[in-house]
């Protein structure tokens, strides 16, 4: 079973040279530290900034340079900055390459629930609505299953969507899994677990072929 | 051109009770903090306020929440509030919650002179609900978009980083955000600056704002420009 830093590497190799990606909040920020070095790669982040670097040293934080998750950050060269409207902007026009974000619940044919659970505050969408609506290439990040043992891999979302058809990649704690027009397909086990174990904790429809072959991580 | 104003209380002098009012920031991060103060000061009440944050508690939006200031919250997130929290599920306070590049955008077409705008954002979801939608050709395939009005707002309240007495405006690093959009929209624009210079200084190659969108504009005092998150690595 992975822990949050083994999926967040595992979504790293999906990275490739050249990539602009948009990470959110949560293990999807965690990615950018296993980016292979050498990689030519541009973080976006939505409130305004191509070109995110890591968190300043101690003392050289900047209340002007957040990421959208209002963390201090900085930027690496190359970087630039522009307005809100140019950000979604760029992410609606498809310029951005990849999207890597967390969910609650997907279901097989790439619905996506990540904003509201009924009877609890609700804080918003942010920019999740734009991200999913547009994005070329979605991989959510996410927990097979809930804390009571239900899968958040459904056949439909229980919880209100975020987006319609839209996730093409999911990796959890347990597989590497692809949605495609059939359902979800799986690709990869993680160390330790077996197929079995993936197909109980998946309640959508789930294609097994052949060999699924062990995640390689490092 | 002089658009120059004393300070935060005469720029906002005649924003009025059950006004609607941008307010320009992402987090804490490049709001107006002067013209917040006046607006907490002057006590007006009822207002619509179009914002991507609430602020937090003690600071930003949050200030004007606690004066039981504001009647409705237009906004993408607003999570970090607790005093928000306590108003929306208490019933005083309405939020309506929209996607955060629909409500960029929505501010852009305002400024652009444009009714609406189509996006793709909320398709087939609870926000979808009740809007005009039209499926338009991309890339070769039919995709759905939802119709999504320009913003009809009194005033726009922004800060920028460097300003100049005809209102021209430059913004910092990712304080810009909202501010540029906003600074188009508002029916009266006020511009808060950490530098207030004289027309002329400014390099028109390096201007974000057009002094045309701007009404009114002063050098604010005191910034405290508050982190909301610091997140630092040891050297």
């Amino acid at each position: 079973m992975l822990d949050k830093i083994g999926i967040a590497k595992r979504i790293a190799k999906e990275i490739k040279d050249g990539y602009y990606v948009n990470l959110g909040i949560g293990i999807p920020t965690l990615v950018a530290n296993y980016i292979p070095k050498g990689m030519n790669v541009v973080l976006q982040s939505e409130n305004g900034l191509l070109g995110m670097g890591p968190f300043p040293f101690e003392g050289e934080e900047d209340s002007d340079l957040i990421n959208a998750g209002k963390q201090t950050i900085t930027t690496v060269p190359g970087s630039a900055f522009f307005d809100s409207a140019m950000s979604f902007g760029m992410i609606r026009a498809r310029k951005v390459d990849l999207t890597i974000l967390g969910a609650m619940e997907v279901s097989d044919n790439g619905d996506i629930a990540n904003w509201k659970i009924p009877g609890k505050m609700v804080k918003g969408m942010g920019g999740a609505m734009d991200l999913v609506a547009s994005a070329k290439n979605i991989i959510v990040a996410m927990q097979h299953v809930n804390k009571a043992g239900e899968s958040k891999l459904l056949t439909k979302c229980s919880l209100p969507l975020t987006g319609v058809r839209c996730v093409k990649k999911i990796v959890t704690e347990l597989a590497v899994i692809d949605v495609t027009p059939e359902g979800f397909r799986l690709l990869e086990r993680a160390p330790g677990i077996s197929v079995q174990e993936i197909e109980n904790a998946t309640e959508g429809r789930l294609i097994i072929e052949g060999d699924i072959p062990e995640m390689i991580i490092d | 051109m002089n658009k120059t104003v004393k300070n935060a209380d005469e720029a906002i002098q005649d924003i009025k009770n059950n006004m609607t009012i941008m307010l320009g920031g992402f987090g804490l991060c490049g709001i107006p903090e002067n013209c917040i103060t006046a607006l907490v000061k002057k006590g007006i009440t009822g207002l619509t306020c179009i914002s991507n944050n609430a602020g937090v508690d003690d600071f930003g939006i949050g200030l004007m929440l606690q004066t039981r200031q504001v009647k409705k919250m237009i906004s993408s997130y607003v999570g970090e509030n607790a005093e928000f929290e306590r108003q929306l599920l208490s019933g005083e306070l309405e939020v309506e919650l929209i996607p955060q590049g629909t409500l960029a955008t929505r501010c852009l077409a305002t400024g652009y002179g444009m009714p609406a705008i189509f996006t793709p954002a909320g398709v087939g979801t609870e926000i979808a609900i009740g809007k005009e939608s039209r499926k338009f050709l991309v890339d070769g395939e039919e995709k759905e978009f939802l119709m999504e009005m320009a913003f009809d707002a009194d005033f726009a309240i922004v800060k920028a980083w460097k300003g100049d007495t005809q209102g021209n405006l430059i913004y910092r690093e990712t304080a810009r955000n909202f501010n540029p959009m906003m600074a188009m929209a508002g029916k009266i624009t006020i511009a808060e600056v950490e530098e207030l210079v004289p027309a002329g200084e400014l390099d028109p190659d390096h201007i974000h704002t057009p002094g045309i969108y701007i009404h009114r504009i002063f050098q604010g005092a005191n910034y405290e420009k508050r982190i909301e998150q610091l997140t630092v690595r040891k050297k």
